[in-house]
């Protein structure tokens, strides 16, 4: 076990990658992730790796584009207008079955928006962005701990799977200074005759999204990708429960709002409350079937998310009309209030009990 | 004098006739007999006068013409 | 008389032994048979990867004998910098047509350049979007009437086509920058030099290279492909200057050897 050391979410995130054997990385400056560039331009020389501050976050997914498509791990970091412009490469990377490790330390939106943490770009991640019937493995992490954790984790899923990963933290995540342990390498490696490395002794390697011939090659294709896709719902579900076994009220949150109710379940049950906490570490795959069997255990959902409710759509979607699910959100770069959450808590303690007692 | 036999694989012809239109000799020509692709292949009418210069072969798109040079006469 | 003969000219190893869905004349067709060729010759097939653009020969790696890779649209110089900084020892070209480098990709194209990343860019200049049909690209000549210029290109309205070797050569970096063309033998001739040059200097680890290639589009433009080639020759080259603009190895600068002032 390794010391520990005080260090941004954003520069914990940054040396995890180092750990996990990444020595490509590309990125463009946005706020609030530019620590990420700024520790990569230092330390990638440092061991022997690439930092290359490219045009644009267009241009930076690219890169991270050739540079799997060669073999190696390689990485990109940005927010959300960043993600944005990284849609259309994203797409391709999962039509072309590349790994990759995409960072998105999340800003209030839409468009310029704000620089302040926001949980805006749920949809974005787990829904696409870029075109077509494609899925990437969105990882949420709540802490500076868990953002290098989880990059370590990333890199690993990325190959076994052979499909983009995001890790999805907002703003806060990012800039918030902790105590981290550095994670260990896993020592997993991976093969990958896939590779564009030059045709030697081998029949030459096409990478590419493209399936035009023969006629139905494109369907195989996606088939296919949804195959990998099962596969990895299957065995990529994450989440942490927490006191959630005799709560009336289960709080559903991740990352930053996740911290807050997490200080809101403990005043609560200090109260004497029975209020507990799931929260998704997967974003996709999202732990339904998990989330399903804690909420039937439950009186009422409170899903808490930075923004006007994205989340919420999964959350709902996996309970499936057993439990009532609430919702509460704050937007633009605004943190849920420990007392907002409380107080909504405490009003269902309320209106629970009248009822009971009027009845 | 170079000479030569420009060899046009009938098949890979698409008819273009850019090789015709750069022959020196103007030994080139199309027929109007088609090929598997329902193209108008082209074909050499006199080897005969084949100075081997290559411009045919430099300027198919489809690599389908090659030449053999005749070695000297001893 | 003797009738021993000599090959003197063969299909090169290098193409792939598949008919083209290239268009009869089109300037693709001669340009992917010099790169088989100066592949061959330099003997570096099987350490190149070829990235293809979209457009036209957005299938280029069905019909050369590579390792393939795909790009997005303007894309391909990005991902040939991110390919080429994890395989240094391995030959990276970057394939792309008018649209894909002049267009969608100026950015990527202009910043791959003066990074002086040791790469190849093949650039095959018909002045108009094959692909899609025929539309208006940054490269069609003023007047010249496309899907999108029915009326011909209004240069007071939509500007003057791009000159790219003139744009890159503002550029410090880059090592090598020509424009050839592929409308007569002499000029093919030209091209396969170009395109051989500028491999040779990607394995000496010299830099940056470029080399644009005026091609024929006879489908596009509405004429058979003779009048195509004469048609680069009268109405292109005018415009398009066919001219080595640097050859930094060969003139002895050294290419990335040169000291910023």
């Amino acid at each position: 076990m390794g010391e520990k050391m005080l260090m941004k979410g954003n520069e914990a995130m940054a040396e995890a990658a180092v750990i996990a054997g990444c020595r490509h990385y590309f990125a463009y400056p946005i706020t609030p992730q530019n620590e990420v560039p700024a520790y990569m331009a230092r330390r990638m020389p440092e061991v022997g790796g690439t930092f290359l501050q490219a045009e644009s976050e267009l241009a930076a997914i690219s890169m991270v584009m050739g540079a799997a498509a060669g073999g190696v791990r390689a990485m990109t970091s940005s927010s959300s207008p960043g993600i944005a412009l990284k849609q259309e490469g994203l797409s391709y990377l999962a039509g072309a079955e590349l790994p990759c490790v995409v960072v998105n330390i999340m800003r209030g939106g839409p468009g310029l928006g704000g620089i302040a943490g926001a949980q805006g770009d749920y949809f974005q991640a787990t829904r696409g962005g870029g075109n077509g019937d494609y899925r990437t493995i969105v990882l949420a992490p709540g802490s500076a701990q868990e953002l290098a954790d989880f990059t370590i984790d990333a890199f690993d899923l990325a190959d076994e799977y052979r499909t983009p990963v995001m890790i999805l933290a907002d703003g806060y995540l990012g800039q918030v200074s902790e105590p981290v342990v550095l994670p260990e390498a896993t020592g997993k490696s991976f093969d990958k005759p896939w590779a564009v490395t030059g045709a030697k002794g081998r029949p030459k390697n096409t990478v590419a999204s493209l399936r035009l011939v023969p006629e139905n090659a494109l369907e195989l294709h996606n088939l296919n990708l949804q195959k990998k896709y099962e596969q990895i719902t299957e065995r990529v579900r994450r989440y942490q429960a927490d006191r959630v076994e005799d709560a009336d009220w289960v709080i559903v949150a991740y990352g930053t709002a996740a911290r807050i109710a997490g200080k809101a379940v403990d005043r609560l049950r200090a109260d004497g409350v029975k209020v507990g906490l799931f929260r998704p570490l997967s974003l996709w795959p999202f732990p339904d079937r998990e989330l399903r069997a804690v909420a039937e255990g439950a009186r009422r959902i409170l899903t808490v998310e930075m923004s006007l409710g994205q989340m919420v759509e999964d959350v709902r979607l996996a309970i499936n009309g057993a439990v009532d699910v609430d919702f509460h959100g704050r937007a633009g770069g605004a943190v849920p209030a420990l007392d907002d959450i409380i107080g909504r808590i405490k009003s269902y303690e309320h209106e629970y009990h009248t009822h009971v007692r009027a009845s | 004098m170079k000479r030569g036999i420009p060899q046009i694989d009938k098949e890979r012809c698409k008819g273009c006739g850019l090789c015709i239109a750069n022959c020196p000799k103007n030994i080139l020509q199309k027929t109007d007999d088609i090929n598997g692709q329902g193209a108008y292949y082209t074909v050499c009418v006199d080897e005969s006068q084949c100075i081997a210069c290559g411009a045919c072969a430099l300027m198919c798109p489809d690599a389908a013409i090659e030449i053999l040079q005749l070695a000297e006469a001893s | 008389m003797s009738t021993n003969t000599i090959p003197m000219y063969e299909r090169p190893e290098g193409l792939a032994d598949v008919r083209t869905h290239y268009c009869a004349g089109c300037g693709h067709g001669i340009i992917h048979k010099l790169l088989a060729e100066a592949l061959d010759e330099l003997e570096i097939r099987e350490d190149t990867i070829l990235i293809a653009p979209v457009g036209c020969s957005v299938l280029a790696y069905k019909y050369i004998d590579v390792d393939g890779l795909e790009a997005a649209h303007g894309r391909a110089p990005a991902v040939a910098t991110g390919l080429k900084r994890a395989l240094p020892d391995k030959m990276v070209i970057s394939y792309q047509g008018d649209g894909d480098l002049l267009a969608i990709g100026a950015g990527e194209t202009v910043h791959a350049a003066n990074r002086g990343e040791n790469i190849t860019v093949i650039f095959v200049n018909n002045a108009i979007y094959g692909m899609t049909g025929g539309q208006m690209a940054p490269t069609t000549m003023a007047g010249q009437k496309t899907l999108t210029s029915p009326a011909g290109r209004n240069s007071a309205d939509v500007g003057f086509p791009i000159r790219a070797c003139e744009l890159l050569d503002t550029l410090e970096a880059p090592a090598y920058i020509e424009r050839v063309s592929v409308h007569n033998p002499g000029a093919v001739r030209k091209t396969k030099k170009a395109i051989t040059k500028a491999l040779r200097y990607q394995k000496e680890g010299r830099g940056y290279s470029f080399v644009e290639v005026l091609s024929m589009c006879p489908t596009n433009w509405g004429v058979d492909p003779v009048k195509g080639a004469e048609w680069v020759k009268d109405a292109m080259v005018p415009w398009y200057p066919l001219k080595k603009f640097r050859d930094r190895p060969a003139d002895g600068d050294g290419g990335q050897e040169k000291q910023a002032s």
